[in-house]
């Protein structure tokens, strides 16, 4: 049951045929870094796309021989026995364009400038991913996925594929997602770039050549970001009003252990991800609606897919509430596509989507064991 | 395991009998899911169901059908006009808390309602009453202090509810110990089925 995939390594995907992003610009070639776990079958009918969220990468599974501890950002979830069962399905992790993991992103060089892209790499938004996607998918053999999975940012990307490429994909599994972020949502992600954008040291994107990195910036935008991944009672449960020397030092000192947290996750985060790819993911974030140019009518949005889908929230979740997946919900329902829709209660927040938790995970692997049933041997 | 479902579920059988092939289904309160995968592999129905428990849910999805966690009474309301061709609310009507304004939700949502509830006027009940205690049986399986069935009702009593909503009762099939019951049903059947639409 808590098998791993065990050791993997990480491909990379050469594409030479020019991307046009939605917003008009042209990526003439990039490359996609992906892993893939499991074996395609006969047919390449079971393969499984994982999508990631703000922060995620290809690295979905197992681990690394150099470095055993560097195990794959949802190993709960997927390997052999787990409810993304790598026994039965061929599933992919990929880092995402515009990612700071190996694909091609700003932090990569512009073979047209010999220097890094920085600020002069496209926004790009999530259907600019899933047409990049679907390349990959083309040229592992892949005509249509068995299921295309993803939680929050990822799940949107899972949506899109089903509105994208309807034929190309048969289950979306949208998890801890919503058809659009709200006001406030789009309003912490405008704190975060914020923080990157006036951070001294972010030199308009291009910090590269000036041997520097908006450390100040990244850290604030990843510690705003996290006190939303979490509910309220997680953080209470987790730190309460803990002080790390027991006492009050009347100083602006680290003293709740709530702000040592914060600043440990930011300064972890500030030493590997990158302030322009950060700055990309939100956009995609805020950008993401379907239904924009359908009068924001979602039900409209939704008449083009012809997938199966798996919608679940968290309880605890406030960033993308139980109702924003309801609204998805309401959408297929309209359309009189198959959905099933599960309301996880759980502490966690946001974060829940990543974290074990019994129910979640039986209406996973039951949703996957049908899909797998459908997939011949 | 049809056969099984059907000796458990003889309101099952019921329900089916006047579901055509290939109609559309909501089930509320639809527990694992057995009756929408009956009429799936029976009808070739498409089905919705609405539940509320972690446990039902998951036993939804194994059971391959489409379920939507909610209350369902509140739940409902997510649902467009006339955008079912059934609704089913099975062994429920008696533990839901808004009764009379789920009944006008279910005609609202289904061109029909399939509703199926134990009838407390069947005379083993009517005789625990007379007897001074509250009714226990195979289809009252409770103790008084614990039971959800919060709207207990008689055959006339759900009957004088639809007249009062305007709801044309369009069947009733009465039964007790899955044997059908002709002969005085109010007093002498277990179970009752009723198919019903709004009187227009």
């Amino acid at each position: 049951m808590n098998a791993s995939v065990g050791i993997v390594s990480a491909q990379r995907a050469f594409f030479d045929t020019p991307l046009t992003f939605k917003s008009g610009a042209v990526l003439p070639r990039y490359e996609l870094m992906y892993e893939t776990y499991g074996a395609l079958n006969a047919d390449k009918s079971n393969a499984i796309l994982i999508c990631h969220a703000l922060s995620g990468h290809h690295h979905v599974a197992g681990f690394y021989t150099d470095n055993e501890k560097n195990i794959g950002w949802w190993d709960n979830m997927v390997g052999p026995g787990k409810p993304i069962d790598t026994e039965k399905f061929f599933v992919i992790g990929l880092n995402n364009l515009g990612g700071c993991h190996g694909s091609t992103g700003p932090s990569s060089v512009d073979p047209q400038t010999g220097k890094p892209y920085g600020a002069n790499f496209p926004v790009i938004t999530v259907d600019d991913w899933v047409e990049s996607q679907a390349r990959l998918a083309t040229l592992l053999g892949i005509t249509q996925f068995a299921a295309v999975i993803g939680g929050s940012l990822g799940g949107m990307q899972a949506m899109q594929w089903a509105l994208s490429y309807p034929e190309r994909v048969r289950h979306v599994l949208a998890i801890a997602s919503a058809p659009h972020l709200t006001a406030q949502n789009i309003a912490f992600n405008d704190v975060a770039r914020s923080a990157i954008l006036t951070d001294p040291d972010f030199h308009n994107g291009d910090f590269y050549q000036y041997g520097v990195v908006p450390t100040r910036g990244l850290r604030l935008a990843r510690m705003l970001g996290h006190i939303t991944y979490l509910s309220d009672d997680a953080m209470a449960d987790k730190f309460g009003r803990e002080l790390r020397s027991g006492k009050l030092n009347f100083n602006f000192d680290i003293e709740f252990q709530i702000e040592s947290y914060l600043r440990y996750q930011g300064d972890k985060f500030a030493a590997y991800f990158d302030a322009n790819t950060y700055l990309l993911m939100t956009k995609a974030l805020d950008y993401f609606d379907p239904a924009r140019e359908l009068d924001g009518n979602l039900n409209r949005a939704f008449a083009a897919a012809k997938a199966k889908f798996l919608v679940v929230s968290f309880t605890t979740d406030w960033r993308f509430s139980p109702g924003r997946s309801r609204e998805i919900v309401h959408a297929l329902l309209h359309n009189k596509l198959d959905v099933s829709y599960a309301e996880i209660s759980s502490q966690h927040g946001h974060d829940s989507f990543l974290m074990d938790d019994d129910q979640y995970f039986a209406v996973m692997r039951n949703y996957l064991n049908n899909v797998a049933a459908e997939c011949s041997r | 395991m049809n056969t099984t479902i059907i000796q458990a579920r003889p309101d099952f059988a019921a329900i089916a009998a006047w579901i055509p092939q290939g109609s559309s289904v909501l089930d509320l309160g639809c527990g694992d899911g057995s009756l929408l995968r009956y009429l799936r592999e029976t009808r070739q129905v498409r089905g919705y169901g609405v539940e509320i428990s972690d446990e039902n849910i998951s036993a939804c999805i194994s059971n391959n059908v489409n379920v939507i966690q909610n209350d369902l009474e509140s739940g409902i309301a997510d649902f467009e006009k006339d955008s079912f061709d059934f609704v089913i609310l099975s062994q429920t009507l008696q533990a839901t808390r808004h009764t009379e304004a789920l009944m006008k939700e279910i005609v609202r949502v289904g061109r029909e309602g399939i509703v199926s509830f134990p009838n407390f006027g069947y005379w083993k009940n009517r005789l625990q009453v007379l007897t001074g205690n509250m009714p226990v049986s195979d289809e009252l399986p409770y103790q008084w202090y614990d039971t959800p069935n919060v709207h207990l009702c008689t055959l006339d009593d759900f009957e004088f509810l639809c007249a009062h909503l305007q709801i044309r009762i369009l069947g009733r099939h009465v039964m007790t110990d899955g044997k059908d019951v002709h002969m005085m049903p109010n007093l002498l059947g277990s179970t009752a089925v009723y198919r019903f639409r709004l009187h227009v």
